[in-house]
């Protein structure tokens, strides 16, 4: 009797996941709130997604294109904004979208008290419904990184009538997919939304974002067949993915970076030579070869990097190419500094497999210069800690990455921003960051990245490694995704099939 | 035995507030800002100094203390930093799993190891006693991780017999349920098996000695009458007080095999609590494992009272 239960339980389970109709997605952690005002995780972008449409949204070239904004205009002053909403669009709770809820809710970004929004949205001064589908961003200051932030967090549209501080156990927005439970730590289940604009683009019924953080566990679901799409696979299982002929291997290079960070001005332990001396970081730069990293740590999957831009966004600038070891040179530039060697620092390091591999492999690369480098791994929100508050020489970040060029390089560069841990300030890039902020005109902002990244390559308060790929795993019945370098998975055209 | 459970119960208090207090303070000593943890990438400083303001981080330690302690005495373990949610909702969810988990792995212990201990003490100095031994010594140092990974990639990815990971609520699909805690529960099983197996052959070696099992060979009682209905009777006293008190390396052992298994339960909503900083998340739920197991082993001595009314009468 018992057995036959278990193998009835078996063959319904069977029959269940060889519905066409549902995409599991496994993720690499738990969001955390869903609520557009108060995410702060890359996961929970990638549930947002499918969950709640923006302003604008990005082609994989990084152009802006319309989502729920299907025209746009800026004045000649840059002051102004002033965009056409997407007719006959409803949330998922039946209101209608129009310009009035473009109102509240970038009002609410702008003012409820757990909003991390604030910033992004800074520049608007005052929200205009001119009528019921035109709305107008009267600006402080020409902005031109708004569309830019529009087509992420800040520019989802939640319901008006959904809007209180606990938005996020019950999130209502507009997007193609509806969420039909949330079990912390544990899955997000997405239905679509019969009432989306674009619903015939939609081909599947149900998502469900599983959260496995075990890489090893979340490949082993993927070749099990218990999901489909392995977000953020590690590189070293790139190779098993491509060996296996039920399964896909997919990836595209990302916005984001790793870097060293060097502590210049913050705190005592600034006093150190390569945080006084732009030749030793120089000379430190030299030293590492960032192919052989690549290869050797990320079965060269990542792309090497010598600046915040990636190759995939228009203002990377082919004038600052990868760095390439030159060691003679480096011994040199230490020789003619008078320094002893060897070089003592300490290089922070987050606590992970990777990153430590990442370091040892720097660590004997620079030692053949003259540098002895002491790693100290630390869990990551002690590295982060320790970083705000000086307490580091050397500490190795990264960073997600954002679609316009000042989200990767203004708060890291510039005095006093919210990421400069090593406290550099200088007065012309702060000033050239600024301008590129308001100017519209990509050919006058690159202009100014331009200047900017030439005095930063010489004055080093940070050094690029690699641009981030995103890797993922998936199941050759996975059909129609498209991959973009924000790392995003948006599911228009994606089917499953039998 | 009403006033032996209440005295023991209320003893139990000083414990835990003591408990409350010490976890307190030892999260305090963790490094890492909760409010830089959780802000991750949207590192505005305006925006962090409301979020201390909020969660009122700003206030002294014996503030926060109190503050926290005399809500959670009204029944308000507050809200998670990181998610939002209330962390009452969060246990009573979490709660049910790591019950589950536990209850089947006690079961596949007590399945694997009381047997093997009574076979093992009754042919003591045999191969069999030896081969026992070392199956129970593989238990015990069989680290919970390797056997899980290993367990993964032969049954799940091999085989395709179970799911690799994750939970499915028994009220939803029973059979599903028990397939998918089948392999967590057998790798945290294992390992309490051993220390159940070693803890069952002492305790019937013990027990075999006693003139009355001599008296009752005598008898000419079959060899299978003897071991189960007089010895072994007499030696479960132990074996019932060691199971309960099981329970805290049941839930040390789940932390892990939770995270393997990415199973929603407590041990992996404490250790992504403890990594995010959530500290109101971590007092609740070290607060209600404490309470657990300070019930547990309420439980624990109420059984040895009951099964042996010796002590009952020595009281």
């Amino acid at each position: 009797m018992k057995k036959t239960l278990l193998l009835t339980a078996l063959l319904s389970a069977t029959a269940l996941g060889a519905q066409a109709s549902e995409l599991k997605i496994g993720l690499e952690s738990d969001p955390d709130a869903l609520d557009p005002d108060k995410s702060r995780t890359f996961v929970g972008r990638i549930v947002f997604t499918s969950l709640c449409d923006k302003l604008v949204d990005i082609t994989p070239e990084l152009s802006i294109v319309p989502q729920l904004a299907t025209a746009w205009e800026t004045s000649d002053d840059g002051k102004a904004l002033t965009m056409t909403l997407r007719d006959g669009v409803t949330f998922h709770d039946g209101t209608p979208f129009n310009a009035e809820a473009v109102k509240a809710n970038i009002e609410r970004s702008k003012t409820f008290d757990e909003s991390v929004r604030k910033s992004e949205l800074s520049s608007i001064d005052t929200v205009e419904v001119v009528d019921a589908l035109t709305v107008k961003f009267n600006l402080s200051a020409s902005d031109a990184t708004l569309l830019a932030q529009l087509a992420d967090r800040a520019g989802m549209m939640m319901a008006p009538s959904a809007l209180s501080p606990d938005f996020a156990s019950n999130p209502v927005c507009s997007g193609p997919f509806t969420l039909t439970e949330r079990v912390s730590q544990d899955k997000i289940v997405l239905d679509k939304f019969a009432g989306y604009w674009n619903a015939d683009a939609i081909l599947l019924e149900r998502v469900t974002l599983v959260m496995i953080p075990d890489s090893t566990v979340r490949l082993a679901n993927l070749q099990s067949g218990d999901i489909q799409i392995v977000n953020q696979l590690s590189a070293t299982d790139a190779a098993a993915v491509e060996g296996n002929a039920r399964l896909r291997f997919a990836n595209i290079t990302g916005l984001g970076y790793q870097g060293l960070t060097f502590n210049g001005a913050n705190g005592d332990k600034s006093n150190n030579p390569l945080g006084q001396n732009a030749k030793l970081r120089e000379a430190f730069d030299l030293s590492i070869d960032r192919d052989a990293i690549n290869q050797v740590v990320f079965n060269g999957l990542f792309t090497p990097a010598s600046q915040p831009f990636t190759p995939a966004s228009p203002y990377y600038n082919p004038d600052f190419p990868v760095i390439k070891r030159d060691i003679e040179a480096a011994k040199a530039i230490l020789a003619e500094a008078g320094v002893q060697t060897p070089v003592k620092v300490q290089v922070q390091v987050p606590n992970t497999p990777v990153t430590l591999q990442l370091m040892q492999v720097i660590q004997s690369m620079v030692a053949e210069a003259g540098f002895e480098v002491e790693l100290v791994s630390k869990e990551f929100a002690t590295l982060i800690a320790d970083a705000s508050v000086g307490d580091f020489q050397i500490s190795q970040q990264g960073w997600s990455g954002r679609v316009d060029p000042d989200g990767n390089i203004f708060g890291f560069v510039t005095t006093d921003a919210g990421f400069n841990d090593g406290k550099y300030s200088n007065a012309e890039v702060d000033r050239l960051l600024r301008e590129a902020r308001t100017i519209s005109d990509p050919a006058a902002r690159a202009e100014r990245y331009k200047a900017a990244t030439a005095i930063l390559a010489v004055d080093r308060p940070l050094i690029y490694l690699y641009h981030l790929g995103w890797l993922y795993g998936l199941d050759a019945k996975v059909q129609g995704l498209t991959l973009y370098p924000d790392g995003m998975l948006r599911l228009e055209g994606v089917s499953v099939t039998e | 035995m009403f006033v032996f459970f209440l005295r023991r119960l209320l003893v139990a208090v000083p414990t835990l507030i003591l408990i409350s207090i010490f976890v307190f303070l030892l999260q305090q000593l963790l490094p890492g800002d909760p409010v830089l943890a959780m802000a991750g990438e949207d590192r505005d400083l305006a925006t962090l100094a409301a979020l201390r303001e909020r969660y009122g981080l700003n206030e002294t330690l014996p503030v926060q203390y109190w503050v926290w302690i005399s809500a959670v005495l009204q029944g308000d373990f507050g809200t998670s930093i990181r998610s939002g949610e209330p962390i009452l909702d969060l246990i009573l969810q979490k709660l049910p799993v790591t019950l589950q988990l536990a209850a089947m792995s006690l079961a596949f212990a007590m399945l694997i190891g009381i047997p093997m201990g009574i076979v093992s003490a009754v042919n003591k100095g045999t191969k069999i006693d030896l081969a026992a031994n070392v199956i129970a010594l593989s238990g015990l140092s069989i680290p919970n991780f390797w056997l899980g990974i290993m367990l993964i990639l032969l049954v799940s990815v091999r085989w395709q017999l179970f799911p690799a990971s994750g939970y499915v609520p028994p009220s939803e699909d029973f059979w599903q349920s028990i397939r998918t805690m089948l392999m967590p529960s057998f790798v945290l099983g294992t390992g309490l098996a051993a220390a159940l197996m070693r803890h069952t052959r002492s305790s019937m070696l013990e027990v075999l000695r006693q003139d009355y099992v001599r008296t009752a060979r005598a008898k000419g009682l079959t060899e299978r009458r003897v071991v189960l209905r007089h010895a072994f009777r007499n030696a479960l006293t132990p074996i019932v007080t060691l199971t309960a008190l099981l329970f805290g390396e049941l839930v040390a052992g789940a932390v892990l095999t939770e995270q393997i298994f990415t199973i929603p339960g407590f041990g992996k909503l404490i250790v992504d609590a403890v990594f995010n900083r959530d500290y109101a998340v971590v007092q609740g739920v070290v607060l209600v494992t404490a309470f657990g197991f300070i019930f547990m082993n309420l439980l624990a001595d109420m059984a040895y009272v009951l099964l042996n009314p010796r002590l009952r009468h020595a009281r």
